[in-house]
């Protein structure tokens, strides 16, 4: 049977990460492409962390700062009232830091692809900084954007280890659709399982297909 | 001095490319910035659309103070009134010309930029074209866009920064025809930046002689051809005959400078700016050379004649380029043997007249009005360049 409630979840977690990551990855790609600082290497490489991470691993640290002995845990008690771990908020909060390098990359990519002198060019024009991020930068690097949150959703989507490690498995709260086949599984309802995996499957699929035929389209007009 | 519309620059800085520059351009003018590459001229051009900010620098336009380091006056681009057309030309890929030029009218009211914006693209000559993406237009097509967009603006100074140089040798001549006849309706200062000195020549009212970031001449391009403030600049304008001398007499009442080179006495027009002594420069245009006729000599073969073996005989069409190296009674010294070959131009004809091939001796004189002295200093700071 159909888990509806572990589905909608996960389809929640995945639109909040998109929600909130998207501004701050336009933000930290844009700096990635085009500020030369000290550390810059460093920074990259610490946003990178999570593509090869065991998410186990990332999710165990995770774990420790969001617990009662840390700083953060404690005060995210003292504020909101419960624990920051095994709640719809600990899972989000690991989400947006596990999904990083997926919604950074694609979108840093894009703006390098940017010629150098377009941007000054704008500001020539008499463009605002605003008006030059609305109209020049944001839609010649609409396809890396937009292949970033495809991106970050599916792979919320399917996110398995780091949800187990920091949200456990409460329904409503934090039994997500990836958790909740691996319960079936567990419990040999194998039907169950099948239906959810095909589903996730399908839902995998049309992202790709989408961040694909995206990024193809914008490619001939890429050059100039 | 009236500052109406005019541009004045000072710059100065360390890094990451030195910069030493004083210029000025009035209303209407055509300054070329000449040097080879590395030259800071791209940089300058930043600085005056304010995208670059050295650290020490007044740049005033119109009236209005731009940037001037000292009273932390620094206006940002946006506001800066420039016309800057890029050396790849920057457009915006993803706007048709009619779009790139209308990004650009944001300062007008909405109702008439659409409109503006063609009659900009048609003054470029690229009515019809209003709606092509930059990919759809060819090198030459690309640059009109760029320049109508520079001139959306309405700017108070024009920059252009080697426009040229992106295009094919006849697209390019089609554009320099362009630019000359724009001009004549353009009130404000344009300033452009190419390597190419003959595109400097032809297009500009004066040039500035730029050598890593130091203003070395300002003139119009004939003054720093005949009349080179020095030997770094002779070399860098590409003068085929520069040499050493030491200046030997003054002769104020003839109105004559004598300088010794390699042995020879040459009679020079009045310097009196070189004390007797003092080791110079000097250069002579390769048409202040007058080959002297094998069959008929003539009176003015006394002007300071010089004798020497062909060694180069090159006919390019009509002319034919001549380096005769020159009999010196001095040895060959550190500038080696090349440094006592004069390059002068004669008709093919009188070449072939005159039997003129490699191997052959011959005579010329160096007419003394042409001869031009320069100071020695700084062909010795930068002879590495």
């Amino acid at each position: 049977m159909m888990e509806w409630q572990a589905l909608a979840l996960s389809l929640k977690l995945a639109g909040w990460t998109v929600a909130l990551l998207l501004p701050a990855a336009l933000a930290i790609a844009r700096v990635l492409a085009w500020k030369r600082f000290a550390g810059r290497r460093l920074v990259e490489a610490a946003l990178a962390m999570p593509l090869v991470l065991p998410p186990t691993v990332l999710g165990y640290y995770l774990l420790s700062a969001f617990g009662a002995n840390s700083a953060l845990g404690r005060a995210f008690v003292a504020v909101v009232g419960h624990p920051l771990a095994f709640s719809f908020a600990g899972l989000l909060v690991a989400s947006l830091i596990f999904n990083l390098p997926f919604a950074i990359q694609p979108m840093q990519r894009a703006f390098e692809a940017i010629p150098a002198d377009v941007r000054p060019a704008a500001a020539c024009c008499g463009m605002s900084p605003w008006r030059i991020f609305a109209e020049i930068e944001l839609p010649l690097a609409w396809p890396g954007v937009l292949s970033a949150m495809v991106l970050t959703f599916a792979h919320t989507l399917g996110e398995f280890g780091v949800v187990l490690m920091v949200g456990g498995n409460i329904p409503g709260e934090t039994r997500t659709i990836a958790i909740a086949i691996y319960d079936r599984v567990q419990a040999f309802d194998t039907r169950s399982a099948g239906l959810m995996a095909a589903v996730l499957l399908a839902l995998s699929l049309a992202a790709i297909a989408v961040a694909y035929s995206t990024s193809r389209r914008a490619e001939p007009a890429g050059g100039g | 001095m009236a500052a109406e519309g005019r541009l004045f620059i000072r710059l100065a800085q360390r890094a990451p490319i030195p910069l030493a520059a004083t210029f000025d351009c009035a209303p209407g003018e055509v300054l070329a910035l000449t040097g080879p590459s590395g030259s800071g001229k791209s940089t300058i051009l930043r600085c005056i659309a304010g995208l670059d900010r050295p650290p020490d620098a007044r740049i005033e336009c119109a009236g209005e103070v731009w940037l001037d380091t000292q009273r932390r006056i620094g206006i940002s681009p946006q506001r800066r009134s420039v016309g800057l057309v890029f050396q790849q030309y920057a457009l915006f890929p993803h706007m048709s010309a009619l779009g790139n030029v209308v990004a650009a009218l944001g300062h007008r009211a909405r109702a008439e930029r659409e409109s503006r914006a063609r009659a900009l693209l048609a003054s470029v000559h690229l009515a019809g074209l209003e709606h092509r993406r930059p990919v759809e237009l060819s090198g030459g097509q690309q640059q009109r866009v760029a320049m109508a967009r520079a001139l959306a603006r309405d700017p108070k100074v024009l920059l252009l920064d080697e426009p040229f140089a992106a295009v094919d040798r006849v697209t390019r001549h089609k554009l320099y025809r362009e630019l000359a006849e724009l001009r004549r309706q353009l009130a404000m200062p344009i300033v452009l930046v190419t390597h190419d000195l003959d595109e400097a020549a032809m297009l500009a009212d004066r040039m500035c002689i730029l050598h890593r970031g130091r203003t070395l001449q300002i003139g119009t391009p004939h003054e720093i051809r005949t009349r080179p403030a020095d030997a770094l600049v002779a070399r860098l304008v590409d003068l085929r005959n520069v040499f050493e001398g030491v200046v030997r007499a003054q002769d104020a009442p003839a109105g004559r400078t004598r300088v010794e080179w390699r042995g020879i006495v040459l009679e020079v027009a009045h310097a009196a700016q070189f004390a007797v002594g003092t080791r110079v420069a000097w250069t002579i245009p390769v048409g202040g050379v007058v080959l002297h006729r094998r069959d008929r000599p003539s009176r003015g073969e006394r002007e300071n004649p010089v004798a020497g073996m062909v060694v180069e005989c090159v006919e390019l069409g009509d002319d034919t380029t001549v380096g005769l190296a020159v009999d010196t009674t001095v040895g060959l010294g550190v500038d080696g043997p090349a440094a006592a070959q004069i390059t002068l131009r004669v008709p093919t004809h009188v070449a072939r007249r005159n039997g003129l091939a490699v191997g052959v001796r011959a005579g010329a004189s160096l007419l003394a009005i042409a001869i031009h002295l320069m100071p020695w200093r700084d062909s010795g700071r930068d002879a590495q360049a």
